[in-house]
């Protein structure tokens, strides 16, 4: 990458995610998350404010066309530079990665980066359809256009790799070995969303905090096998946003700034059906015999999150990430698909992602889950509760994941969320994570702590 | 007449459908007022350059595309290679092939709601490199697993939908 400045988070602030917000549309939930990160920073004024990138999904859900025009309106922000950003399930995380370009090419010192959306506007299975339509009109939707059915499939085949192929490798019958590898890791699954919902019930923004046990999780509804309903993110209504400053004037508006000092971007074809089998982008501390016999990506792992990864890292001169982050909040839409990106950011090699939930790394060290856990707290994945526990109003996801981990560097869950439970003991870099429909496209951040 | 105050947000919904708007007495203690706003469109869809794929359907065949330069082969046609960029060329896929991975929805999106529970299938065929999305009839979820053997079945009243085409246990 070329010269660039370096480029600061200043302030934060998330719309609590609820599944109707009948008293704010999406303009004043904007306005409401804009006020509370303006108050963070008293000496910001909006006079200071060079322009905005603002996020949402769907037209479909806003139902509105340049709804993105209309929250730089109601801000106050005209007649400054401004553009909607649209990258599906990305879309937040892409909004940050433009917010950062705008000022690491000195087009800006201070960027605001907004995001936000309006689910509760159709029903869920109208839901559903609108974001299916996320998928190929001519070869996919009309199959039976559902999401979660595009990620049951992608786990299916990642069970069969990594779970059939080792742990149930002695088993003949081959429908009882597949079998059996399903449902072991349905109870990993449950795991994951254990940690999400517990997590989460220290975080005042989360839309479904919660104790729960591994077995309430496996006694719940099925929705798409091996997915069940709290396994699965819910749609949302809610607003996120995060106010960006230069290295230049960073420091006229807090003494408590976060670097964001790596990004990261990589895609995949749209169709599951055209994913390649090839080998797989390794990182420094792999090799290619770890995955001798190992088709890449095909429908089983995320190529767009490794790539992702893989710029990331080096422009944040990151060399082993589980030693040198102390946590991450990545887009787990899917209990699966929280697992299969462990192993696409190199937390652990391909495969080993379900031993990685057993022995207790992405949990965090001084909560309680009802279970034990060997090797407890490595590296906490979705402190906040993520996706599955907070919601996802798309747009406005990946800023709100962005916010979390924002002040998770400051040093200020407390502040923010009422109590510090959640608070990581001396974060010093985290990585944030936001995904597209079925991995079409990931991007990557890494934030760093500058406070002493 | 004035709209109907209700205090459950579900009741507001079910009451917009009747008569086309309702008060929230929101919690929060304000009032919104809640319409019903539709929306209908007809789309004219054109397959363009997968046009002869859908066509084939309806006569009981199955096309994938292979690229004219590299020889990659498509088990979902595309009309140019994701590889090298070339355009490809139409063959006839087998109508045999293996279940690569697959799942079973029990809800699903609106537009197929009423057909659930419905398998999902992504299809691998001999010799093909990339695989085919379809449904899976005729067989308990029970029975499914990975690299069974699965055969295409053609709808006998083509809609000029993917749909036109689903698999069935060999």
């Amino acid at each position: 990458m070329g010269k660039q400045r370096k480029v600061y988070i200043i302030s934060s602030g998330v719309t609590k995610f609820a599944k109707a917000h009948p008293d704010m549309d999406f303009r004043l939930m904007v306005k409401k998350a804009f006020d509370y990160a303006m108050k963070d920073v008293p000496n910001l004024q909006l006079k200071d404010i060079n322009g905005s990138r603002i996020s949402y999904f769907s037209d479909h859900f806003a139902r509105q066309l340049k709804a993105a025009s209309m929250v730089q309106d109601f801000l106050g922000l005209n007649p400054k530079d401004s553009r909607r950003i649209e990258w599906g399930g990305a879309t937040g995380g892409q909004a940050i990665q433009a917010g950062w370009e705008t000022i690491a090419s000195g087009r800006m010192d201070v960027c605001l980066v907004a995001g936000f959306e309006t689910m509760s506007r159709v029903e869920t299975w109208k839901g559903n359809e609108f974001i299916a339509l996320a998928s190929d009109t001519n070869f996919d939707y009309p199959v039976g256009g559902f999401y979660t059915g595009y990620y049951a499939l992608m786990v299916q085949r990642h069970i069969y790799e990594y779970l059939r192929k080792t742990r149930f490798a002695n088993i003949k019958d081959e429908k009882k070995a597949q079998l059996l590898a399903t449902k072991e890791a349905i109870r990993i699954m449950a795991m994951v969303s254990v940690k999400n919902h517990i997590n989460a019930s220290h975080n005042p923004y989360a839309q479904y905090p919660g104790k729960t046990t591994v077995d309430e999780v496996l006694k719940s509804e099925m929705i798409s096998y091996p997915l069940n309903r709290p396994c699965i993110c819910t749609m949302s209504d809610g607003a996120a946003v995060m106010m960006l400053a230069s290295e230049d004037v960073v420091f006229d508006y807090t003494d408590n700034p976060v670097l964001i000092s790596g990004v990261g971007c990589g895609t995949d074809t749209m169709r599951l059906a055209d994913r390649p089998h090839e080998k797989v982008p390794l990182f420094k501390w792999e090799n290619e015999k770890d995955y001798n016999n190992l088709k890449y990506p095909g429908v089983h792992s995320f190529r767009a999150g490794r790539a992702a990864a893989l710029e990331a890292y080096k422009h944040a001169n990151i060399k082993k990430p589980i030693k040198e982050l102390s946590f991450i909040e990545l887009h787990d839409a899917y209990a699966s698909s929280e697992i299969q990106t462990y192993e696409d950011l190199g937390l652990c090699k391909y495969g080993e992602g379900y031993g990685f939930v057993e022995k207790g790394h992405p949990f965090l060290k001084n909560v309680d889950y009802g279970f034990k856990l060997p090797a407890k707290g490595t590296i906490p994945v979705n402190p906040s509760g993520g996706l599955i526990a907070c919601g996802h109003p798309v747009g406005a996801t990946g800023i709100m994941q962005g916010a979390f981990a924002f002040w998770q560097l400051q040093n200020s869950i407390k502040k923010h969320f009422g109590n510090d439970k959640l608070q990581i003991e001396k974060a010093k870099r985290g990585l944030i994570h936001s995904h597209a429909g079925t991995g079409s496209a990931v991007t990557v951040s890494i934030l760093e702590s500058v406070k002493k | 007449m004035k709209p109907k105050k209700l205090e459950k947000f579900r009741e507001v919904m079910e009451e917009i459908k009747k008569s086309g708007a309702a008060i929230y007495k929101n919690p929060k203690g304000t009032e919104d007022l809640v319409i019903l706003s539709p929306y209908h469109i007809n789309y004219v869809h054109s397959y363009a350059q997968d046009s002869k794929f859908f066509l084939a359907l309806a006569e009981g065949k199955l096309l994938g595309s292979r690229c004219k330069k590299c020889g990659m082969k498509y088990g979902t046609p595309r009309s140019h290679c994701m590889k090298c960029g070339s355009e490809t060329e139409w063959f006839n896929l087998p109508l045999v092939g293996k279940v690569h991975s697959w799942t079973t929805c029990y809800f699903g999106s609106e537009e197929f709601l009423k057909e659930v529970p419905f398998n999902l299938v992504l299809v691998e065929f001999e010799g093909v490199d990339t695989l085919f999305l379809s449904r899976l009839v005729g067989i308990d979820k029970e029975d499914i697993f990975i690299g069974m053997k699965i055969k295409a079945e053609f709808k006998k009243d083509p809609k000029y939908l993917v749909s036109d085409v689903c698999f069935k246990p060999v």
